[in-house]
């Protein structure tokens, strides 16, 4: 496996909060509407998870189903299960209109942690925090790029494409700079 | 800048998470069609001080087009709606005739 | 004189002393002054020269309103100009420069403009165009550019970082004076999410200045009482240094947070600007005072009178030992009774008004102050220092009844509400006469997302001046109930005054000063009106009024009220002039907060991106992608290099980064279909394991965009787009499947990034895949026009049998993730094959070599497939596809269109980029004709001789006919009209 190669190959920074790249993580983009037959069942068997309702991500484990759009899902798997995951789910959708891609590597994916993590995003992204729920997946614009992200206890899971990882993680280190918190 | 609820995933998008459409419920006239009702179709687009229908796209959240409804001159929103639909749907069109008694429809 | 007093200065820390420099005079001040106050307090009224006649400056007001003490700041990277003194906090270290002069601020060549004023009247510049042509050029360009400008221009890179943050409240209150303190409390105690920003470091605003009592206590008691009950609130954030620099729609408002001006270096981003969206915005902004109109009110040491008592009281600075105070209105009597109280000399109070009934008159009259009514400044004698006033009836001419000497004059005109954010949206504006200013009218607010009021007024903002009025009308703002009570002396009401004395003649209007920066008097604004410039937009672009870095908010009311006299008409018939934002100047570095440098913009990036820049690759920008352009060796020019690279996969193999390709799957029962409309030949019968060219058009039929088209399976197809359409034409995709075939059942999914995509390409292309092993590339299996999965070298590969060069080519995409060893792999296997990257400037090169067109080359948006002779890629079968009923438009089938050929000069030289082709004759225009133009064009370094493609009226019609092209140089050369297929015409190299 050491041929494969996350987009920053692990980049961290230490500021107010930590970033770190994590990855590569296994990502699957599920188009399809919610009433397919069968929908839930074939979720549920690659993440463990329910089908997410509007705007939500379900987390089990190392596995996630995230609410992306009307009719499109986000699984979140380990990298080396994408393959199977894509077979279970052509098999418990097959018949059913659906597209199912692996997307795993097309992905960046960063951890912010820590008891400011929050005002990274605030920074960067035209999100009123106070209104998200809790488990809501918030997709919207990371500066000049497209980018999605849910928190855990622990702080951010923030997902961008790969060819911009390097811009990402340097708003975030930039964003991140010690004496820069905002409240 | 405005802020458009986006009917799909129901977030309060701000501009800049959005791309223009310009305006809504154009009927596409394709081969076959008079070159009157293709010209207007391709280049006569309303241009109002008032009541508009417009295409938003949301793009940096669920990539979704949707419709607006809003006065060009106040910015006031009379709703937004999904994109399938060859007309207004009647609460918004009811909606901006309590608020606009001067409008004469989207045609 | 000048100075700091023994005693007093609410704001400053007398224990700890700043060192500071000005013009290289170290200085000394405290903690606590802005360096206004600190250059006073070392008697440096002087401060600046004006912009048009270079008149001596002094410092005027005291908050952001200054128009004049404005100074070059700090040094090297952070050094910035144009900095007001009255709003920069004083640190220790600080060192400023005066603007504007030369050779100096004492003594200033450009002041000869001054006394050469009247040929420099109100609309100079304009009136420069009106000459011969060869005057502008020659004569006033010069003079005009070379006295352009206020300050210097930064040379070093900043040296601060800067930084953006959203914020997100249910009520913004702008103004932390004692009406945006109770608003703000009142909103807090109903639960609202506040937001309240304060421009300046300090709280409580003019109240704690001029002496008001809250509940029975000084307001600076209540404003410490109320700021520590906020501060304990969740649902409350609290912002000082934080200007709020406009308003916007939908509740948006950009506030610049001055983070670390005054302690530049610690490590904090200088500034911050929030971009906050409010449900609502209270504006508590306050007023504004205005000046009064008399000869010689510009010279240094006359001041505000609201800004003469700042500096004592806030400061400990006396403006001067002996202050004149001028006014038309009671407030003016808080300075000379704070003076008074100082223990400074007020030798004075001019009122204009005839009858004085108000408490503070009559107090000041009690401390003894001589108290004159009825009059008036006829001239303010000095030059760089106010020396005396010549007293005169505000009724009169300007006859002079008495010369008394003083060191400065306090002035007040009146006070007009800050309307600046109330206006930025569309708030509409009400004339006060009873006042004298121009108050928001509360039934035209500027309007919310749901048509309800977006901006509301507290306080003086709303033309309240009263202490007990502002906080009654800020409770109200709120919704609230039950404001705290206020002691507050009765004030008798102002009388306008825009002209003294009334009558003042020619002479003394020449030296009445509105706009202090820009150096626009009363008598320029009365000559645009008798020139006939009735509108106030206009007359202030023809008089400069108000155009200044202040953006006249000091001049405006007065400047619009001359003009209104000067016509004969009423102030609200005048109107005023749009009100933009920001209120005060924003420094470019908070605009763009994190964009520069490395992340000025988010280029995209390969995974072989690092291994490019290992190899010094000369890289190009491709939409925000960065490829490189080629490889250049030691010693090798860029085209030395992109030669090589050409001829080396010409004869051996290349291999090209085309990761950057965009590709999308389309799936569903539908897909074909929808495919079938959106390219112009036929997708849905290509055969599963094949590939197809094709083009898509927008609905006016002109070229949008090309590529390949694999059909994976049954339902399933891909298709490669240019590096830079992926993006545009997967939302164009979803354009047409959301909104018009809504019910076919196609999904999309845009796959670029996903996979990492190589092109080996040239004769040796197959030997190198052989050697890496694995999936059968044999031209039987894998024939052209074909892809197949398999794997190569022990990575998961799919490889197309594609070619953009016409040689032997396989395009190899691999998971992103593995790109970079799949990359090395084929680097280290093709080096006994002679293997070489190349970069897009080869490629260009091998696609013109074969007659191949580039989206955005030959085409410009205004061009058919037609004109490219790729008539053979549309369908005549299909009854539709997106731009098929555009292209049936009887002009695009004319045989005047110009059309693709191949073009080539007759010595083998390369034709420059962008040449035309004239035609006999001119245009209506008298411009050449032109009949052609060229679109690609290279020197050739398989064919050593220069080849070009281009569209010419009549197209391949004309092929072998010579005609002539343009150079730069202005002359032209002979080309020949040729196949555009340069190299390999029947296509043998890449089909083997």
């Amino acid at each position: 496996m050491s041929k494969i190669v996350s987009a920053l190959n692990g980049a961290k920074f230490d500021g107010f909060a930590s970033i770190r790249e994590i990855g590569p993580v296994g990502m699957i983009t599920l188009r399809a509407k919610p009433d397919v037959v069968g929908l839930a069942e074939a979720v549920t068997a690659v993440t463990g998870t329910p089908l997410p309702a509007l705007r939500r991500i379900e987390i089990a484990g190392d596995k996630a189903a995230g609410w992306m759009s009307p009719d499109e899902y986000l699984i979140v798997v380990p990298y080396a299960e994408v393959a199977g995951a894509l077979a279970v789910l052509a098999e418990k959708l097959a018949g059913q209109h659906h597209l199912a891609v692996d997307v795993s590597d097309a992905r960046a994916v960063f951890r912010i942690e820590g008891d400011k993590a929050v005002e990274v995003l605030q920074k960067l992204a035209p999100v009123d925090h106070a209104t998200l729920e809790p488990g809501e997946l918030r997709r919207t614009r990371i500066a000049q790029v497209a980018g999605a992200f849910w928190a855990d206890d622990k702080g951010y899971t923030l997902v961008c494409f790969r060819s911009v990882a390097a811009y990402v993680m340097g708003l975030l280190t930039h964003s991140a700079q010690s004496g820069s918190e905002l409240f | 800048m405005l802020i458009l609820e986006c009917p799909y995933c129901g977030v309060k998008a701000e501009e800049t998470e959005l791309t223009p459409g310009y305006e809504a419920h154009l009927k596409r006239f394709g081969p076959g069609s008079s070159d009157e009702d293709f010209e207007n179709y391709m280049f006569a687009r309303k241009n109002p001080k008032g009541v508009h229908f417009e295409r938003w796209r949301h793009a940096y959240g669920c990539g979704k087009w949707f419709l607006a409804a809003r006065c060009t001159a106040t910015l006031e929103v009379f709703g937004t709606y999904p994109a399938q639909t060859s007309e207004p749907p009647a609460e918004i069109v009811a909606k901006i005739k309590a608020k606009r008694p001067d409008w004469k429809g989207y045609k | 004189m000048s100075s700091r007093l023994a005693k007093g200065g609410r704001l400053i820390d007398r224990t700890t002393a700043c060192e500071f420099s000005f013009n290289g005079k170290r200085l000394k001040g405290y903690k606590g002054d802005t360096l206004a106050a600190a250059l006073l307090a070392n008697d440096q009224m002087l401060v600046g020269r004006s912009f048009k006649y270079h008149r001596p400056r002094g410092i005027v007001g005291s908050g952001a309103e200054e128009p004049n003490a404005l100074v070059n700041m700090g040094t090297g990277g952070r050094f910035e100009p144009n900095q007001r003194t009255t709003t920069t906090e004083l640190f220790d270290g600080l060192t400023s420069t005066s603007q504007n002069h030369w050779p100096s601020l004492e003594f200033d060549i450009g002041v000869v403009n001054n006394y050469a004023a009247r040929f420099l009247p109100a609309g100079f510049y304009y009136k420069t165009f009106i000459h011969p042509r060869f005057a502008w050029k020659h004569v006033f360009e010069p003079i005009v550019r070379q006295s352009a400008g206020l300050g210097q221009v930064p040379k070093e890179r900043d040296a601060d970082r800067y930084e953006q943050a959203y914020a997100f409240c249910d009520l913004l209150i702008v103004g932390g004076g004692i009406a945006g303190l109770q608003a703000a409390l009142t909103a807090a105690k109903a639960g609202k999410r506040i937001w309240l920003v304060e421009q300046t470091a300090h709280w409580g605003g003019r109240a704690v200045v001029d002496g008001v009592e809250i509940e029975g206590q000084p307001a600076e008691v209540w404003v410490n009482a109320t700021l520590a009950a906020l501060s304990k609130m969740e649902n409350v954030t609290i912002r000082n240094r934080c200007m709020a620099a406009g308003s916007y729609d939908h509740g948006y408002v950009l506030a610049d947070e001055k983070v670390a001006d005054h302690t530049p270096g610690d490590g904090r981003p200088r500034h911050r600007l929030w971009r906050i969206r409010a449900g609502q915005i209270v504006t508590a902004t306050g007023a504004i005072e205005r000046p009064l109109s008399f000869a010689g009110n510009d010279i240094p040491g006359v001041m505000l009178a609201g800004a003469v008592r700042d500096y004592v009281i806030n400061f400990g600075v006396a403006p001067g030992d002996r202050t004149v105070v001028v006014t038309n209105n009671d407030d003016a009597y808080r300075t000379a009774i704070a003076l008074k109280e100082a223990g400074l000399e007020v030798p004075v109070i001019l009122d204009a008004r005839a009858n004085l009934t108000g408490e503070l008159p009559a107090k000041a009259r009690a401390m003894g102050i001589r108290v004159e009514a009825g009059k008036g400044i006829a001239k303010v004698k000095g030059g760089k220092r106010v020396t005396s006033v010549a007293i005169c009836a505000q009724a009169g001419q300007g006859a002079v009844l008495e010369e008394i000497s003083c060191d400065a004059v306090a002035m007040s005109g009146g006070w007009s509400p800050v309307v600046h954010l109330w206006s930025h949206c569309g708030g509409k504006l009400n004339w006060d006469t009873a006042k004298a200013h121009f108050a928001p009218d509360p039934a035209r607010p500027p309007l919310n997302h749901d048509g309800s009021a977006l901006v509301v007024t507290a306080g003086s903002a709303s033309g309240h001046l009263l202490a007990d009025e502002v906080l009654a009308d800020a409770t109200r703002a709120v919704g609230g109930e039950g404001a705290p009570s206020a002691k507050v002396p009765h004030e008798a009401p102002i009388e306008a005054v825009w002209v003294m004395p009334q009558g003042a003649p020619v002479e003394l209007r020449a030296k009445m000063w509105l706009d202090y920066q820009n150096d626009v008097k009363v008598s320029d604004v009365q000559l645009a009106a008798r020139e006939g410039y009735t509108s106030v937009e206009h007359t202030k672009r023809y008089t400069t009024l108000g155009m200044a870095t202040d953006q006249g908010k000091l001049s405006n009311i007065n400047g619009l009220a001359i003009l209104a006299d000067s016509l004969s008409t009423a102030i609200p018939q005048v109107g005023t002039t749009t009100f933009r934002p920001p209120y005060t100047p924003v420094t470019i570095g908070a605009l763009a907060g994190e964009a520069r440098g490395e992340i000025f913009q988010p280029l995209r990036r390969t995974p072989v991106y690092d291994w490019h820049m290992a190899q010094n690759a000369y890289m190009e920008p491709v939409g925000l992608w960065r490829r490189p352009y080629c490889y250049p060796r030691a010693g090798e020019t860029h085209e030395q290099a992109v030669h090589r690279e050409v001829l080396n996969t010409r004869t051996n193999v290349g291999l090209l980064d085309a990761s950057t390709l965009g590709k999308i799957i389309v799936k569903g029962p539908d897909a074909g279909k929808f495919l079938d409309m959106l390219y112009t030949n036929v997708m849905s019968n290509l055969g599963i394991g094949k590939c197809r060219y094709g083009l898509m058009c927008n609905e006016q039929g002109f070229l949008s965009d090309d590529g390949v088209v694999a059909r994976i399976d049954e339902d399933t197809w891909l298709c490669h787009t240019t590096s830079g359409g992926a993006d545009r034409i997967h939302a164009w995709m979803e354009d047409w499947l959301q909104c018009e075939w809504w019910d076919w059942q196609v999904y999309t999914a845009n796959v670029t990034e996903q996979y990492a995509q190589f092109a080996v390409v040239g004769p040796k292309a197959r030997k190198l895949l052989e050697k890496l092993g694995g999936m059968d590339v044999s031209k039987e299996t894998l024939p052209f026009m074909q892809w197949a999965d398999g794997v190569l070298g022990g990575f998961r590969v799919r490889a197309y049998r594609i070619s953009f060069s016409g040689e032997l080519s396989y395009e190899i995409a691999v998971p992103a993730s593995e790109g970079r060893a799949f990359w090395d792999a084929l680097v280290a296997a093709g080096a006994e094959f002679g293997l070489m990257p190349y970069g897009t400037e080869g490629l260009h090169i091998m696609r013109a070599e074969k007659g191949f067109i580039m989206i955005g080359d030959e085409t410009d948006g205004t061009v058919i497939p037609q004109d490219l002779n790729l008539g053979w890629a549309i369908s005549k079968k299909k009854a539709d596809y997106l731009g098929k009923r555009g292209q049936e438009r009887p002009y695009l089938a004319s045989p005047d269109r110009w059309k693709l050929v191949g073009l080539e000069t007759l010595d083998g030289s390369v034709i420059q980029d962008g040449a035309y082709a004239p035609a006999p004759g001119f245009n209506a225009n008298g411009q050449r004709n032109t009949q052609g133009r060229v679109t690609s064009t290279y020197y050739s370094p398989t064919l050593k001789r220069g080849i070009a493609m281009g569209l010419v009226k009549g197209g391949l019609s004309r092929i072998g006919e010579v005609i002539e092209m343009t150079k730069l140089d202005g002359s032209t050369q002979q080309v020949r009209i040729c196949d555009p297929v340069f190299y390999d015409k029947e296509g043998e190299k890449q089909n083997v």
